[in-house]
């Protein structure tokens, strides 16, 4: 199935002053997607989707919409929505206003707006506050409504700002299967921006790392978190261990190395062309401990330990370096490893990466 | 503790009761004496001087009605409430603009609101009486475009002055209301389809009212008792509650009706704060 191009990002740059916000920018957005821009604070997420809500013009390059060209146009005449950080919504109208002021400016009927608006409150479970003020709804509320507001007027594609930062922990969770419900029902794209990889891996049908004001790799949650395309993004993604490596040789999409262990191994790389220095990704999930270590073995000594509930983190102290392991504590009583104590590690060749340096 | 609450702020009650209360007490004393022959007051109590603003005698020593005091009072609210109406209209895109710059140019605009404050409001009215005369830049514009007769001595010119001279105190609070709005509800507005326009009328302008309000009190207030405007650009030929004031006391010698028309003017300013008040009040209760 080919999938139309909603959003369409070409060479776009963005300064401020003489800061580089974003530099030479393309990337493309399917219709009916969940994209993510994800990134640390400053990397140019959030400059790219005002740029896509017209709230700023690139510098240079070009911005289309559904096969138009949008980059000059004014927000009020662009065909996108956008749900705002701190949900923007009109202290002075009541919610059902506030849904339906989108759909007055539309030009839509009385009755249209109506409808339009008891239908959108429906979605959101909050029709029985529709008369009343945003002073008077809770954080998750605003948002729903925030939500509502911003997919009345049937946008081609829905803009979110880290919508759900200002909510507390229990509630993020919730609300995030209550967008990607909310995506899947609507069919709308919906482009989200958040520093935070776990929401961005959860929900997003593809994710852009940005990083420097560059995209540093587009990929599916999966590709982005196994095949990292550099140091970045695998250092930004999740946790993992650098390790130091000197790469023997390179062919096509493997390579094989000398590690700081000793052996070698042989692995996927990324972004390498021949001999020379290089750094080893090792996630501490892929290195198996004592009962579970397997492929290439070494042994190190426990130095530290964080019980999380779910899994325990350790850092062991090996002779090419201090490592992070994580290990789940599984079905019974799972086995824990004291300070001090001498444990075998091992990891396989295949859940290590090579990236450059 | 105790003592302090209550010496601390003897003070302030010292101060009020000394250049509010006891001004405010004579005044109305006056205002209900006798003329005194060669100006001042004789102490006697009569209203003679609040029905001299209703009525006057005529030839034959009967009182009728007579408006051309009431005249003057309207003159004055209609004046007050232009010079409020156009400081609004104008205040609102200036303060606008001010609160949308930088840090650094939002103080400099600031400023530079508040600097004719700092030139007496003498000069400042004489200054337009300059501009508006038959030979000054508006005095002659308005000549060459084939206007007629001069452009000082009317309500017009009255109206300039005022506006001019109590912008600030109507900009100011709108500034602060516009700039404690929340820049994401205008771009809320503009990503809901609405032109500037729409934003302003419908999320800028109910948002920033309570500026406005506070706004017209601090111009509306004064406004009513100008006399420097009314004095230079009237002519002193345009009368207003003010200058009424200042010709009784002054060239007239009719004290105690000067001072039935102050109370008047001050009984005015009083319902007006009242009514903001409750306003404002009613306004607490709903939200």
């Amino acid at each position: 199935m080919t999938r139309g191009k909603a959003v369409e990002v070409f060479n776009v740059t963005k300064r401020f002053g003489d800061y580089l916000a974003l530099d030479q920018v393309s990337f493309t957005i399917h219709e009916n997607e969940f994209f993510t821009l994800l990134g640390p604070s400053g990397c140019g997420k959030t400059t790219l989707l005002r740029m896509i809500a017209g709230f700023e013009t690139p510098s240079e390059g070009a911005i289309s919409l559904f096969g138009t060209e949008i980059a000059t146009l004014p927000p009020h005449k662009r065909h996108v929505n956008t749900v705002f950080q701190s949900y923007a919504l009109f202290p002075h109208m009541t919610l059902e206003q506030n849904i339906a002021f989108g759909l007055e400016n539309l030009g839509w009927d009385k009755a249209r707006r109506q409808a339009r608006v008891a239908e959108m409150l429906e979605m959101v479970h909050m029709t029985p506050f529709a008369r009343r003020r945003p002073a008077q709804l809770s954080g998750g509320q605003r948002q729903r409504i925030a939500l509502a507001r911003a997919l009345a007027p049937e946008p081609k594609v829905l803009l979110l700002d880290e919508p759900l930062s200002a909510l507390d922990l229990k509630l993020r969770q919730a609300m995030r299967d209550e967008l990607r419900e909310l995506q899947r029902m609507t069919g709308i794209t919906f482009i989200f921006v958040t520093h935070d990889q776990d929401e961005a891996l959860d929900m997003s049908d593809r994710i852009c790392v940005l990083g420097k004001g560059q995209i540093q790799q587009i990929g599916t949650p999966s590709e982005i978190y196994e095949e990292p395309e550099n140091r970045f993004v695998a250092d930004f993604i999740g946790e993992t261990n650098f390790l130091e490596a000197e790469v023997i040789a390179v062919e096509g999409a493997t390579a094989r190395v000398r590690t700081a262990f000793g052996f070698e191994i042989t692995t996927f790389q990324k972004g390498l062309t021949g001999p020379g220095r290089a750094t080893l990704s090792l996630r501490p999930e892929k290195i198996g401990m004592e009962d579970q270590a397997a492929g290439n073995l070494l042994t190190g000594t426990v130095s530290a330990k964080n019980y999380m509930g779910g899994y325990t983190h350790y850092t062991v102290d090996t002779p090419a370096g201090v490592l992070r392991v994580s290990r789940r504590n599984a079905v019974s009583q799972a086995q824990s490893y004291e300070i001090g104590r001498e444990v075998r590690l091992g990891f396989r060749d295949d859940s290590a990466r090579v990236l450059a340096q | 503790m105790r003592g302090f609450r209550f010496w601390g702020l003897v003070p302030a009650w010292g101060l009020m009761v000394a250049t509010l209360m006891v001004p405010l007490v004579i005044v109305a004393l006056v205002s209900v004496a006798e003329r005194g022959a060669y100006g001042g007051f004789a102490w006697a109590f009569t209203l003679e001087p609040y029905k001299e603003i209703l009525f006057s005698e005529d030839w034959d020593g009967n009182l009728v009605f007579d408006p051309k005091y009431l005249a003057i009072i309207g003159r004055t609210l209609a004046l007050a409430a232009a010079t409020t109406a156009i400081c609004m209209a104008l205040a609102l895109p200036v303060a606008y603009v001010i609160a949308t710059r930088t840090p650094r140019m939002k103080a400099a605009l600031i400023y530079l609101v508040t600097l004719p404050f700092w030139v007496s409001m003498i000069v400042r009215v004489y200054a337009w009486l300059i501009i508006l005369g038959n030979d000054g830049v508006v005095g002659r514009a308005w000549a060459a475009l084939g206007g007629e007769g001069t452009l000082l001595f009317t309500s017009g010119a009255m109206l300039v002055g005022m506006v001019y001279s109590y912008i600030p105190l109507m900009v100011l609070p709108v500034f602060a209301a516009i700039e404690k709005l929340d820049p994401a509800l205008l771009e809320a507005g503009a990503d809901l389809y609405a032109s500037r326009w729409t934003t302003a009328r419908r999320v800028i302008l109910p948002l920033t009212w309570p500026g406005l309000a506070a706004g017209a009190i601090l111009v509306f207030v004064p406004a009513l008792g100008t006399v420097l405007e009314p004095m230079l650009l009237g002519g002193g030929k345009q009368m207003m509650m003010g200058t009424l004031i200042q010709s009784q006391f002054g060239g007239a010698r009719n004290w105690p009706f000067g001072a039935a028309v102050a109370l008047v003017l001050m009984a005015m300013v009083v319902l007006v704060l009242i009514a903001n008040a409750r306003r404002a009040m009613r306004k607490e209760a709903r939200a």
